[in-house]
């Protein structure tokens, strides 16, 4: 772990900006400056009987405002404590959270409260209350903030609207699917007009087609609403379907971050290998013999194109090895082929190839 | 003895009853339920942690507990005639009852509040809320239905004190049975008050299943 000295700063928000008096960062921002919320040296401790478990270890993050930053990592690996460490639902033990610039773990009291109501929360029990009916559900926020009644209805009626549950605004949360739950506890967590949306494991509940419908629904409210999702799983797919970022989190540690497209593509890490599926001695496999690397980064469908490749160059393709997923009928992953002979061959079928959108390069053995 | 005779005597006893079990209820609730809410807020991990508040009240509460009801009337004398003005007597009996009753009920009213799931806890408090609000808006209605199937158990446990009570002078179907009945053997009006008794028992509990019932809308 990296000591207070060796921080490294983060390049997109100065320390100084950061660290300015509560005056000045209450003061108007100019949108996009800062990041929506900046992760700093993060560490979270439990102590168990026989010592303590570190749950979090020095993690350092930066999300900005649209984003929908997705956080993976296998069960146990601390992406609930980290969520729950933004909000406070849990107190980190050292480091630094920032919420446009504020200091959320210096807040208390009505302030906390103040930010909480910017960074509303589903989770995967969803977590309703059950003895109020769903319309009752939804205008909680609007109550504890004290909206008048009328106007909160009203409110609570466009909101529904918006997750498709007019027709069951009277109704109880155990007479809903899981799904239906998941979309009152979404339709509750806009009540408050949050500006950041964080989901624990928030479909992972669900079946597979409703998971689709409430990750479509996700989507919809970060573009239309232009809300900051910040959404934890377990689940690759999920990732790959509605995040542009993603960070891995591997037994309380950072493994790795960045867009979605350049992690998965340049998986550097185990943990990520392993969520990924791309066994270790399979991905970036040293050539045996001069080759070509063609890589596949879901831009282009896969298999004709390799058919198309060989017949409009003209060149024959000696596939050497291949590790390629289908994800969403898209192809990710990586192909190497023997290098042509002649450089006029090896010319044609490299222009071919990007031509077709593929990236390429030439891979020599050790 | 005649049904014109019995009558008018198991009314006035019934009546007294009522009102020694109506008042202590009551009182005992007031001053219960918030320590019954105190016991759980102030738990560690809960909503206003306060570990060493908790334990002494829990202390408190189970001393408290521990004493017999017979015992607790007869302790209290001086307090009651101190506090009631008067050491017997129906109404003066309210307050041992009170003493009594107050910790179970704390007790009853902790068990209940301990069902609500944390997870409803943790989303009042992210969308903001207050400890108060968290309290009157979750907590506390979350758990109405096992809160009411509480009071009817606490109500008749209240209704059995009252039987006691006769030992230091409270009226009642209970001291109907036993100073009337049992001790100048008339047995008819022994059984006759002690079947209001257990009739009046089975009321209470019959209404509050009921009522726990209606009120839950978590299973359907
Ligand atoms: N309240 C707690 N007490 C002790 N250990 C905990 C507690 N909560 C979580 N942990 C531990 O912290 C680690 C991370 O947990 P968590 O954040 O829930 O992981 P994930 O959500 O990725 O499955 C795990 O090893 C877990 O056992
Ligand atoms: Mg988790």
């Amino acid at each position: 772990m990296n000591t207070a000295e060796e921080r490294p700063e983060a390049p997109q928000a100065p320390a100084e900006a950061l660290q300015a008096p509560a005056e000045a960062a209450q003061q108007p921002r100019e949108a996009g400056r800062l990041p929506q919320i900046e992760i700093r040296n993060l560490r979270k401790v439990y102590p168990v009987p026989d010592g303590e478990v570190v749950a979090l270890d020095n993690i350092s993050l930066t999300m900005e405002r649209g984003d929908i930053y997705g956080i993976i990592g296998m069960s146990g690996a601390g992406k609930s404590t980290l969520i729950r460490c933004l909000n406070r639902l849990d107190e980190p033990s050292d480091g630094q959270v920032f919420v446009d610039g504020d200091n959320v773990l210096a807040m208390s009291g009505a302030r906390l409260r103040a930010t909480r109501r910017r960074m509303a929360m589903i989770f995967q029990q969803f977590n309703l209350l059950m003895q109020r009916t769903v319309a009752r559900n939804v205008r909680y926020p609007l109550e504890i903030a004290g909206v008048p009644k009328k106007q909160a209805n009203e409110r609570v009626r466009e909101l529904l609207r918006l997750v498709g549950l007019e027709q069951k605004a009277g109704a109880y949360p155990s007479q809903l699917s899981g799904g239906q739950k998941q979309r009152v506890a979404i339709a509750r967590a806009l009540a408050g007009d949050p500006e950041m949306l964080l989901c624990d494991e928030a479909t992972s509940a669900l079946d597979p087609m409703t998971t689709q419908s409430i990750l479509e629904l996700l989507q919809e409210i970060n573009r239309r609403l232009g809300i900051t999702v910040v959404l934890i799983t377990h689940e690759m797919a999920v990732i790959r379907q509605i995040c542009n970022k993603v960070a891995i989190l591997d037994g309380g540690r950072l493994a790795e971050q960045g867009t979605v497209d350049d992690v998965f593509l340049h998986t550097k890490s185990a943990a990520g290998k392993r969520l990924f599926g791309i066994l270790p001695d399979q991905e970036e496999a040293a050539a045996p013999e001069p080759a070509l690397r063609i890589v596949f980064d879901g831009a282009a469908a896969e298999r004709p194109l390799i058919s198309r490749a060989i017949r409009e160059s003209g060149v024959d393709v000696n596939i050497l090895s291949a590790n390629i997923h289908q994800l969403n009928h898209k192809a990710y992953g990586q192909m190497l082929v023997a290098l042509p002979e002649t450089p006029e061959a090896r010319k044609r079928l490299t222009d071919t190839l990007q031509a077709l959108g593929l990236t390429v390069e030439e891979v020599h053995p050790q | 003895m005649t049904w014109s005779q019995l009558g008018p005597l198991l009314w006035q006893a019934f009546g007294e009853t009522v009102y020694m079990t109506v008042w202590a209820s009551v009182v005992a609730y007031a001053l219960g339920l918030p320590l019954g809410i105190w016991l759980v807020v102030t738990r560690r991990g809960h909503i206003m942690p306060r570990p060493t508040i908790n334990a002494v009240l829990g202390v408190t509460v189970n001393f408290l507990r521990s004493i017999p009801f017979i015992i607790m009337l007869a302790l209290l004398f001086p307090v009651t005639r101190a506090v009631m003005g008067s050491a017997i007597g129906t109404t003066s009996v309210i307050f041992p009852l009170v003493v009594s009753a107050f910790p179970y009920i704390a007790r009853m009213v902790e068990s209940s509040l301990l069902e609500v799931d944390r997870g409803m806890i943790e989303a009042a408090q992210s969308m903001g809320s207050t400890n108060l609000q968290i309290i009157f808006k979750v907590l506390l209605p979350e758990a109405v239905p096992s809160l009411v199937n509480g009071a009817a158990i606490s109500v008749t446990t209240i209704l059995a004190y009252t039987a006691l009570a006769s030992a230091a002078g409270g009226g009642g179907l209970g001291a109907l049975a036993i100073v009337k009945g049992l001790n100048i053997r008339k047995f008819d009006v022994m059984y006759s008050a002690s079947l209001l008794l257990v009739a009046l028992v089975q009321v209470i509990t019959v209404l509050g299943s009921r009522a726990t019932r209606g009120l839950d809308h978590k299973r359907h």
